[in-house]
Parts: C-alpha cells; sequence; structure tokens
C-alpha cells in the first residue's frame, strides 16, 4: 500500500472541507465584501465573444484584474472598450470556483478624465491620419442636385424632422431613413451599418447625410468611434457629417466629404433651392434664344451688305449675256460676209440669168435703134430736102405754066394764097406772082 | 429621339446644367461659325428641356428602411417623422 494512506491526516483538529464549500465561502466573503466598486486602470486584452459578453483585464503597473462586462451591459457601456484605454470601472467582484478565479464584472465604464480622453482621440486621429483615410484627395464632391439622399439617424426625433423639412423646402426629393441610434455603446455599430447599408443599396443613394443632434461629450462619441470613422472614410457615396453643434467636432468629421455644422445645414448642403435652379435654367434658355436671334440677325446683315456688289443672279449674267451676243452677231456678220464673197464668186464663175441676157440684148438694141434713127436722119435728110426743093420746082413749074397763059397767084403778106374774095380785106396789102415775077398790090377794096 | 438628345436623357442633371451653361457663353461669345452654332443651340435647347423636366418633377418621397433581427435591411416603409 501506497505510504500517504498511512500518514495520519487528523493531526490537527481543523475540520476538513471540500473545495466546492471553499471556493464557495471564498465567493461569499469576495462578493459580500466588494459588492460595489470603482477601479481605475488601463484595458487589457480586450475580447469581445460571439455571445456578446466582453473579456477584459483592468491593469496598473503592479497587478492585473480580470474584468467581464456582460452583453446586456455592453450594449449601455456609452463607450467602446479598446486596448490601452484609461477607464474607470464601476461594479462588483465575483468569483469563478471552476477556475479558481476572480474577476470584475463591469456594471459601467467611463474614460478617466477628459484629458484622457481628448489624448486618445488624438492618438487615434493621428492613426486613422496616418492611413490617409483623412486625405484631402480622398474628398468626393457633393452631386449638384441628388436624386435619392440618404440619412443615417435616429428615425425620431427635432433632427430627422428638421432636415426633411429643409430637403421639402429647398428642393423635394427621394429621401431614405436608415434608422440608427446615436447614443450608447451600441451607436457607433449602428451607424457604420447604416452607411454601408445606404452604399449596398441596389440603388444607392447620391449622397448621404449621418445626423445626431447637440449632446454632451460623451454622448457625442460614438462618432469618434474607429469603426464609424472607416465606413465614412469607405463610403462611395458623398458623406456629410452633421453631429451636434457647430462647435462640436469628432472624428467622422475628419472622414466625411464635408462637414455641416447643423444637420439643416446639410439639408442645405445636400439640394439646391429649386426655385433658383429653375429661374437659372430659363435664364440660359433666354440668353440662348437672344444671342442666336443676334446672331442671326447680324449674318443676315452682313449677307445682305455682302450681296450688295453682286446684285441679282439676272444682273449677274448681263455681262456675259451682252457678250455672247456680240459674239453671236460677229459670227452672223463674218458668216454673211463670207457667203457674200461666196455668192459673188459664184455669181462670177455661174451661168449669166436669162433677166441679165435680156438685158444686155435690150441695151444692145437699144444702141443699135439709136444708132439706126441717127443713120435713118442721116440717110433721109438730103433725099428729103432734094425732093422737097425738086417738089417746089415742080410745083412752080406746073402753076407757071398757067401763068404763062396769064393766070395771076394771089399771096398775102404771110404767104399763103388767098384763094377767095373772103380772105381779103381793105388795105391789105398782096403779093401778086405773074408769070415772069412778083408784083406788089393793095386791095382797094373787099 | 435622335441620338443625342437619348445620351442627354442619361446625363445628371449637373452635367446638363453645366453643358448648356458652356454652350450659352459659346454662343454669346460668338466664335463658334454659324454651322455649329445652330447644332449647338438645338442642343442647348434639349439641354434646357432635359433639365427643366428634371426641376419640375421635384417632390418629396420619404422612405425608412426596415431592418431585420440582425441589422440586415428588409425593404422599406413609408415615413413621416411628424406623425
Amino acid at each position: 500500500m501506497p505510504e500517504p494512506f498511512n500518514h495520519p491526516s487528523s493531526l490537527t483538529n481543523t475540520p476538513e472541507i471540500s473545495v466546492g464549500d471553499l471556493s464557495l465561502a471564498i465567493k461569499k466573503t469576495i462578493e459580500g465584501a466588494f459588492g460595489f466598486v470603482r477601479v481605475r486602470g488601463e484595458l487589457s486584452k480586450v475580447t469581445l465573444a460571439k455571445s456578446g459578453h466582453l473579456y477584459t483585464a483592468l491593469k496598473d503597473d503592479v497587478a492585473v484584474l480580470d474584468a467581464v462586462c456582460w452583453k446586456g451591459t455592453v450594449l449601455r457601456l456609452g463607450i467602446k472598450p479598446e486596448e490601452g484605454m484609461e477607464v474607470v470601472c464601476t461594479g462588483r467582484l465575483t468569483t469563478y470556483p471552476g477556475r479558481s478565479n476572480y474577476q470584475l464584472v463591469i456594471e459601467s465604464m467611463e474614460l478617466a478624465g477628459v484629458g484622457a480622453i481628448l489624448k486618445m482621440l488624438e492618438e487615434r486621429k493621428k492613426k486613422l491620419a496616418a492611413e490617409g483615410l483623412f486625405d484631402a484627395a480622398r474628398k468626393k464632391p457633393l452631386p449638384f442636385l441628388p436624386r435619392i439622399i440618404g440619412v443615417v439617424t435616429s428615425p425620431t426625433g427635432a433632427v430627422i424632422r428638421d432636415i426633411l423639412h429643409r430637403i421639402a423646402d429647398r428642393f423635394p426629393c427621394h429621401v431614405i431613413v436608415w434608422p440608427a441610434v446615436v447614443q450608447g455603446a451600441s451607436a457607433a455599430a449602428e451607424v457604420a451599418r447604416g452607411i454601408a447599408g445606404l452604399n449596398a443599396l441596389p440603388n444607392p443613394p447620391d449622397v448621404i447625410i449621418v445626423a445626431r443632434g447637440g449632446g454632451s461629450f460623451e454622448d457625442l462619441m460614438p462618432f469618434n468611434e474607429e469603426v464609424v470613422v472607416r465606413a465614412a472614410a469607405a463610403s462611395k457615396v458623398p458623406l456629410i457629417s452633421a453631429v451636434g453643434h457647430e462647435t462640436d467636432v469628432t472624428l467622422i468629421d475628419f472622414a466625411a466629404d464635408i462637414r455641416a455644422p447643423t444637420p439643416t445645414g446639410a439639408a442645405e448642403m445636400a439640394v439646391p433651392v429649386r426655385d433658383n435652379v429653375l429661374a437659372q435654367v430659363l435664364d440660359d434658355e433666354q440668353r440662348l434664344l437672344q444671342t442666336m436671334s443676334q446672331r442671326l440677325e447680324t449674318l443676315r446683315d452682313r449677307l445682305k451688305t455682302a450681296a450688295r456688289p453682286l446684285a441679282s443672279p439676272a444682273r449677274l449674267l448681263e455681262a456675259p449675256t451682252q457678250r455672247l451676243d456680240r459674239a453671236a452677231m460677229q459670227t452672223e456678220h463674218a458668216f454673211e460676209k463670207n457667203l457674200t464673197r461666196s455668192e459673188s464668186k459664184l455669181v462670177r464663175l455661174a451661168l449669166r440669168t436669162p433677166a441679165d441676157v435680156v438685158n444686155a440684148a435690150s441695151l444692145k438694141l437699144k444702141n443699135a435703134n439709136e444708132r439706126l434713127a441717127t443713120a435713118q436722119t442721116k440717110m433721109l435728110d438730103k433725099p428729103v430736102r432734094d425732093v422737097d426743093g425738086l417738089a417746089r420746082i415742080l410745083e412752080s413749074l406746073s402753076f407757071k405754066k398757067v401763068l404763062e397763059r396769064g393766070y395771076a397767084v394771089l399771096r398775102n403778106d404771110q404767104g399763103q394764097l388767098v384763094g377767095r374774095k373772103n380772105n381779103l380785106t381793105e388795105n391789105q396789102q398782096v403779093t401778086i406772082t405773074l408769070y415772069d415775077g412778083d408784083a406788089k398790090a393793095s386791095i382797094t377794096k373787099a | 429621339m435622335t441620338k443625342a438628345a437619348e445620351n442627354i436623357g442619361k446625363m445628371t442633371f449637373e452635367a446638363a446644367l453645366s453643358e448648356l451653361e458652356g454652350i450659352v457663353r459659346a454662343l454669346e461669345a460668338g466664335q463658334t461659325p454659324l454651322e455649329d452654332s445652330i447644332a449647338a443651340y438645338e442642343r442647348g435647347m434639349v439641354l434646357k428641356q432635359h433639365c427643366e423636366a428634371r426641376l419640375k418633377d421635384a417632390r418629396l418621397r420619404v422612405e425608412k428602411i426596415n431592418l431585420s433581427a440582425d441589422g440586415t435591411p428588409a425593404g422599406t416603409t413609408p415615413f413621416n417623422p411628424d406623425q
């Protein structure tokens, strides 16, 4: 048999108790003595379990105290526990008999002094800035006129009402509200999910407003959370932050594309005033019409001026027409001249016309006639005169024979024979021709 | 509708308005040739109609995202914060 079984175990009177009993006794003692404590320390080994419970440890330079924060409390904490965070936790101590552990059950947690918080925020800001989340180059311009506006905020309260009223006043449009708690431990996660969720919609908004009304420094803490800052920085949709009052600055403001002083201010940034834009469009239309009609007027004038020397198409044709006419006339003339020349040549070459023949013949005939007449005169003159002489001789010879027989011939002073008494007047001078000569006589009585 | 007019239908309001303003300025400067001016004028008028239509059909419609238990969106419901 092994030694230990023979070793006397009841050398003292101290009663023997089980581990379970002892652990239970310790548990009672500790929980009774430390049922409510406030412990200041630095958070370490912060772990959020799948169950929703938060496991961490509070430490200072000499000791470490395990701590647990049950799920229901985590959601109400107001700050998000982070590694290295200096906090003051309120709660109670409890033991975990199964592991010989004791731990602090955290009921509430607050940051250890504003100075510490600001220092923490400054460090966080530096870290995120170093990642480039606040770079100016990342800033996206807001759309001039969004079709859809997404708003991440509490669906109750003045903030959403103010935003919607201002949008309705300026430029009514489609607004999608993503409801989110904006205060308390779950706020950061809900706001971050809202930003990502709006981005992921099949028909995402053109601009997102993340809004919260004024509140205490602690109230606004969710908007300093890294998850919110990262969601804002990752948003593909331009984002306007409008958290608290104008003087409040949270880290989301640095990641947002633009910071609005108030939720109402965010609405004003998101949409223009419809009437102003409409007036602008109508003014553009007026200018378009005016400048175009002026332009046309000017061009019409210039055209008129330019066309003046050109005159009408008919006048344009006048000079060429004239030239054409002259050319045509010249051609005709030349043709005629040519024709005449050819004709005369032809005439010279051709047989004479019957008319010409007749003309020529009649000319000849006329000449011949004239010559004949002359010749006739020449030929007949002398014989006629000869004949006349002879006749007169003959005649005188004939009545002289009678005169021989004693008859006389009486003639008036004009040589005419006076045969009858009626032809004689008183004192008329007459010539009496007798056989041997003439004698003058005067009629004494007729 | 011409091809140009279809493209304008797809333009954002801002792009349409800024192109319209650009056309107005260019025409007022009077540097563009007449042919181009007429084309620009016609385009300007289509842009203006596009902008005006966009401005005239403005109306407020507010929806609230319904969140399921796991925080994912599950449709929307009309929303009026005044009620």
